[in-house]
């Protein structure tokens, strides 16, 4: 036994070697994929873009032309592809003309309130997510009569329920949080039916020789044996509740969010759409961030099960 | 422990009992026909038979996990369903059905939290059971930081933790290695003897059978028959010598004999129709 013990002691040090090991080369992975993408996107331009100015600088007589490329490819232009640099630059420009806050500091405030509306409908859409297949699970019936339909309200696209929405709800918060709700519980309810449902029917003939009732077995057995599907469920629903409320944002008329600030870039894009591009890469960082946000509680509280790490 | 008024009396009653699957598409499967069996308190009683005979079928039944076509089956006196419901059953399978979830200690705990008793004797309780099957250095491992025949004996002290008036046993050791296997049966001997509990076993393995039983019922396949009982008359305690008694092999070939009357094809280390499976062991389970 004790040589057992020290075997497995000595294979967790080596897992843990083995753990930091692959943290610096997935570290170094991302990092070169990174690296390609901006070569490549550059490549593009270097080949077939706008002839290269300075960056930041506007085309003119006092801006001499750095580069000439042999092509002219209209998806590679300024203005459907801007320079990486000048996207940068972007951030650090007023948000909008003679604006004391620049863009970065603009659009931080708006993905801030963006991710509230998000986090509450990602909640409530979890809530609703979990309630729903607890019912279906334990009645039959039900879940027959009504999983189609759950099905049927994820196939109708949002941007046509969204209006709806904000007329029943009024142009505010509540109509934003409903979206980003409609969107979440979708992946917890069909996740979560598997998952309260993946266990052994022998762990089933084991709790009935303990009389077990279905509450012990609800919350001993089935919930506990569901939490990595309900996981997986989350993510998904991470980013769908920040998508659901950048979406909402638009017909409820919300001023503070994400989903204004890009209608807002949009609409400039000819003059500036370096800042369209900006926006677009906060809504990303965001929707990274939540996932990773489920990722580390997932891991937090996985962690006593083998293959937590691979999530 | 919620036993019948009688301490004299038999654990188990089984009286004509019959059990018939209608799949729905007119296929009857006559699993089980005329079982009368009687299991004495703290009596070691195996069911060994081919596949398909309805051993499990058996067991099943008497645990109450799923109900006779007729006859009836008393447990401590009582119904199987009221036995259930007093939680005279320990259960053990072929696989160990352990909750990775959950430290050792903390699967042997599940049956003592469902019954509600307090933490402290909860702590207590599985910790006897665990030094029990010597697995008191094991109380904070996970199941998958285990072996095979490890994980089994955590099962065996999961099922004993709530003291249940009889264990049933279905295939317990059957997916183990024939090395483990012999150990695990010394290791039931042992706790069998320690505990005085009543065991109900079903096995593929005539050795195991024998090694193990007071008692080893001989069933034959479709319909499923009692056609032979066995009285294992091996001294006890039994050790590692007692398999190369001559008695020993004599027993075993009786039990060999009264399978094979009863149409049995038996392999050469004395396993009925073959390695059994886990597979073969969840069709038996809901087919017969």
């Amino acid at each position: 036994m004790a040589t057992a013990t020290a075997t497995r002691g000595g294979r967790a040090a080596t897992a843990a070697a083995a753990t930091r090991a692959g943290r610096g080369r997935r570290a170094l992975t991302w990092l070169l994929i990174l690296v390609a993408v901006v070569a490549v996107w550059e490549g593009v331009k270097f080949l077939g873009g706008t002839p290269w100015r300075a960056p930041g600088a506007v085309p003119g007589p006092n801006n001499p032309v750095l580069w000439n490329p042999p092509f002219r490819w209209p998806f590679a232009n300024d203005l459907n592809l801007p320079h990486i640099w000048n996207i940068v630059i972007a951030f650090f420009q007023p948000w909008q003309r003679g604006a004391d806050r620049n863009v970065a500091q603009f659009l931080f405030d708006a993905a801030l309130f963006t991710w509230r509306e998000a986090a509450l409908g990602f909640v409530l859409g979890t809530a609703i997510g979990l309630l729903l297949a607890t019912v279906f699970v334990h009645v039959r019936w039900l879940e027959r009569a009504f999983v189609p339909y759950v099905v049927a309200s994820q196939t109708v696209p949002i941007i046509a329920i969204a209006p709806m929405i904000t007329y029943a709800f009024g142009g505010n918060l509540a109509s934003v949080v409903v979206i980003a709700t409609y969107l979440t519980f979708f992946p917890v309810t069909i996740a979560m039916i598997r998952g309260l449902r993946s266990l052994d029917p022998r762990a089933l003939e084991l709790t009935r020789s303990y009389a077990a009732s279905r509450w012990d077995v609800f919350r001993k057995l089935r919930l506990p044996a569901s939490l990595p599907y309900l996981f997986t469920a989350l993510k998904i629903a991470a980013t769908a509740s920040i998508v659901g409320a950048i979406i909402g944002e638009g017909p409820g008329g919300i001023p503070n969010g994400l989903g204004r600030a890009l209608d807002n870039y949009n609409q400039y894009y000819i003059t500036g759409p370096e800042k369209l591009w900006a926006a677009i890469v906060v809504c990303a960082i965001l929707g990274v961030v939540f996932f990773g946000i489920v990722r580390i509680a997932e891991l937090l509280i996985l962690r006593d099960r083998p293959g937590a790490a691979a999530g | 422990m919620t036993n019948a008024q009688d301490p004299n009396g038999p654990v188990v009653r089984i009286a004509g009992v019959d059990k018939t699957f209608d799949r729905g598409d007119g296929v009857v499967t006559h699993a089980l026909e005329g079982i009368d069996l009687e299991v004495a308190r703290g009596e070691f009683v195996s069911l060994i038979g081919p596949s398909g005979c309805g051993k499990s079928t058996l067991l099943r039944i008497v645990g109450d996990l799923i109900s006779p076509t007729s006859g009836t089956v008393l447990v401590s006196g009582k119904t199987a369903e009221r036995a259930r419901m007093d939680r005279d059953y320990g259960m053990v399978f072929q696989a160990p059905v352990l909750f990775d979830w959950r430290t050792v200690e903390d699967n042997v705990k599940l049956p003592l939290e469902i019954l509600g008793l307090d933490s402290t004797t909860r702590t207590k309780r599985a910790r006897e059971m665990l030094d029990l099957v010597e697995l008191g250095d094991f109380l904070k491992h996970h199941p998958y930081q285990l072996s095979g025949g490890m994980q089994q004996r955590v099962a065996i002290a999961r099922a004993l933790a709530f003291q249940p008036s009889i264990l049933l046993m279905d295939e317990p050791f059957g997916a183990l290695d024939e090395m483990t296997r012999e150990r695990m049966n010394s290791e039931v001997l042992r706790i069998w003897e320690r505990t005085a509990t009543t065991i109900l076993f079903v096995t593929h393995s005539i050795p195991e059978a024998v090694f193990l039983s007071s008692r080893v019922v001989v069933m034959s396949a479709r319909p499923g028959r009692i056609t032979k009982i066995v009285d294992v008359d091996l001294p006890r305690p039994r050790t590692e010598d007692s398999r190369e008694a001559p008695l020993y092999f004599e027993l075993v070939t009786e039990v060999r004999e009264a399978l094979r009357s009863g149409g049995a094809e038996l392999d050469d280390s004395g396993t009925v129709g073959g390695a059994p499976s886990a597979e073969r062991t969840m069709a038996e389970g809901s087919v017969g």
